[in-house]
């Protein structure tokens, strides 16, 4: 099984550890063709300016739109997760625009107020490391949507079908289990489909 | 839950790889950088080459300019502050600034000690000519390494020495047996714990940036074709004829650089480039790199 990290900018090579550790194969995603090789995409952290403009240009919208109508799982972590949402609440224009959810960025406001501690994740037994960097928070989810995570009332990780998203990053702790989660999505696909 | 751990500050240089972080001197300039992808933004009063041309003493931005920058853009906001000056960084934090550059461009505030970073929340970075420099910078804290260069050349010949050098030291030390560490931790000036950590990663253990005379696409693309993990811009696009188009040739190159044929593509029809000073020009008071050790 092969998992892409899309790696116009961002923590990509953190992903591809993270997706090695569950034993699938990790492969950086730099053209629109490479999607054909995997069975499902990590969009990392990031600038969500910077690789929302890059994917535009390199014509990853309507590619990662196709690769998501065949059902295959999406993950996305923090500027990620930014791209993938349907509407962004200061009203900027939304990327892929794939998931029923309203994400606010820098949500927490600036980098002094990054920080790290111990969160539930619905589906994931024991608490995980959640580091928030200039995070983004779910500010609104459709009826499709499952809650995973809340913080301080905040929705900070959710699902929809193949959808996966988080604010804050798995791939910066060496605790595998979100990334494990996502690798399941991916392979229930695969015996889905066979 | 915690702020300002090691890991926070890391983890934020982590999330600017393979990216564009450009000098800017006032909002306008800023939003040009954000609009052509930049991924984070270093405020300052005067670019490198101005600097250089200017003389006298270079300090910490005028705060004006720096909260300016914050009001304008989304992306993050560094700032320079001089070497050793503990109450510039603290000033530049209380702003609201997202990462500081202790940095050798501005006139060094002392010429022994470097600020104690590890007190900050706002996560550092410095520059660093060999493997001894960037391991010391870390040990007092600094969250992300990029090379001197010579800032405000437009020649990329400094940097690409600096990041050739750490990495073949980074080679000779992953090669070496663990009880060889300890004499070349004394021979580095550094502790041995990080040189351990370099022993066991193969790499630093933070992310290492360009900086210090990339002027075109293709110097950028040079430097992440020698190891680096994304590139600083400091004069080589508002010093160039056309920074718009500069900055977003820069961008592409980065994220591109191992396809030559794009690179040709964004290098067409930019206009000149910095002019650009020969090092060997420079007299050794000149060099910036020599600054902080």
């Amino acid at each position: 099984m092969k998992i892409g990290v899309l790696a116009l900018q961002g923590a990509v090579t953190e992903h591809i550890v993270s997706i090695e550790k569950t034993g699938a194969v990790g492969l950086p995603i730099k053209r629109v063709e490479q999607l054909e090789e995997v069975q499902g995409l990590i969009i990392p952290g990031g600038e969500s300016t910077t690789i929302g403009k890059l994917m535009r240009k390199y014509g990853f919208i309507e590619a990662i739109r196709d690769f998501s109508s065949q059902g295959k799982p999406i993950f996305g972590t923090c500027a990620g997760l930014i791209v993938l949402a349907q509407r962004i609440a200061s009203g900027e224009p939304g990327h892929l625009e794939l998931m029923d959810i309203t994400v606010a960025r820098n949500a927490f406001g600036r980098q002094r107020e990054s920080f790290e501690c111990d969160l539930e994740v619905k589906g994931i037994n024991e608490a995980v490391r959640a580091v928030f960097i200039r995070a983004p928070l779910i500010t609104e989810v459709g009826p499709e949507v499952d809650v995973l995570t809340v913080y301080n009332n905040e929705i900070v990780t959710a699902r929809q079908g193949n959808l996966l998203v988080s604010s804050f990053h798995p791939e910066l702790t060496d605790d595998y289990r979100l990334h494990q989660y996502f690798a399941d999505m991916v392979q229930a696909v695969g015996t889905a489909n066979k | 839950m915690e702020t300002g751990t090691s890991r926070v500050k890391r983890g934020m240089a982590e999330m600017q790889k393979g990216g564009v972080i450009m000098d800017v001197m006032n909002a306008e300039q800023a939003k040009i950088a954000e609009a052509a992808g930049a991924v984070a933004v270093m405020a300052l009063e005067r670019v490198p080459s101005d600097i250089r041309a200017a003389g006298g003493v270079a300090r910490m931005a005028d705060p004006t300019i720096v909260e300016e920058v914050l009001k304008v853009v989304s992306i993050p906001v560094m700032a320079k502050a001089r070497i050793g000056h503990y109450v510039e960084a603290k000033v530049l934090e209380s702003l609201g600034v997202d990462y500081l550059d202790e940095s050798e461009v501005l006139t060094p505030a002392d010429e022994v000690f470097h600020i104690d970073k590890r007190e900050f929340t706002v996560p550092f970075v410095c520059g660093a000519k060999d493997l001894g420099e960037a391991l010391r910078r870390i040990n007092e804290g600094a969250s992300m390494i990029r090379t001197k260069g010579e800032p405000g050349t437009g020649n990329i010949v400094e940097a690409v020495r600096h990041m050739r050098f750490i990495n073949s030291q980074i080679r000779k030390v992953t090669n070496l047996s663990k009880d060889e560490l300890y004499n070349e931790a004394k021979t580095l000036g550094v502790p041995y714990e990080l040189l351990l950590e370099v022993h066991e990663l193969g790499k630093l253990p933070v992310v290492n940036f360009a900086a210090g005379g990339v002027a075109t696409p293709a110097d950028a693309a040079l430097m992440m074709h020698l190891g680096a993990d994304g590139v600083f811009v400091g004069s080589g696009i508002f010093k160039s004829d056309n920074p718009e188009k500069f900055a977003r040739a820069i961008v592409e190159a980065t994220t591109h650089y191992t396809d030559y044929k794009l690179i040709a593509e964004v290098s067409k029809n930019l206009g000149a480039p910095m002019k650009g000073i020969d090092i060997a020009t420079l007299t050794p008071a000149e060099r910036m790199s020599e600054r902080g050790r």
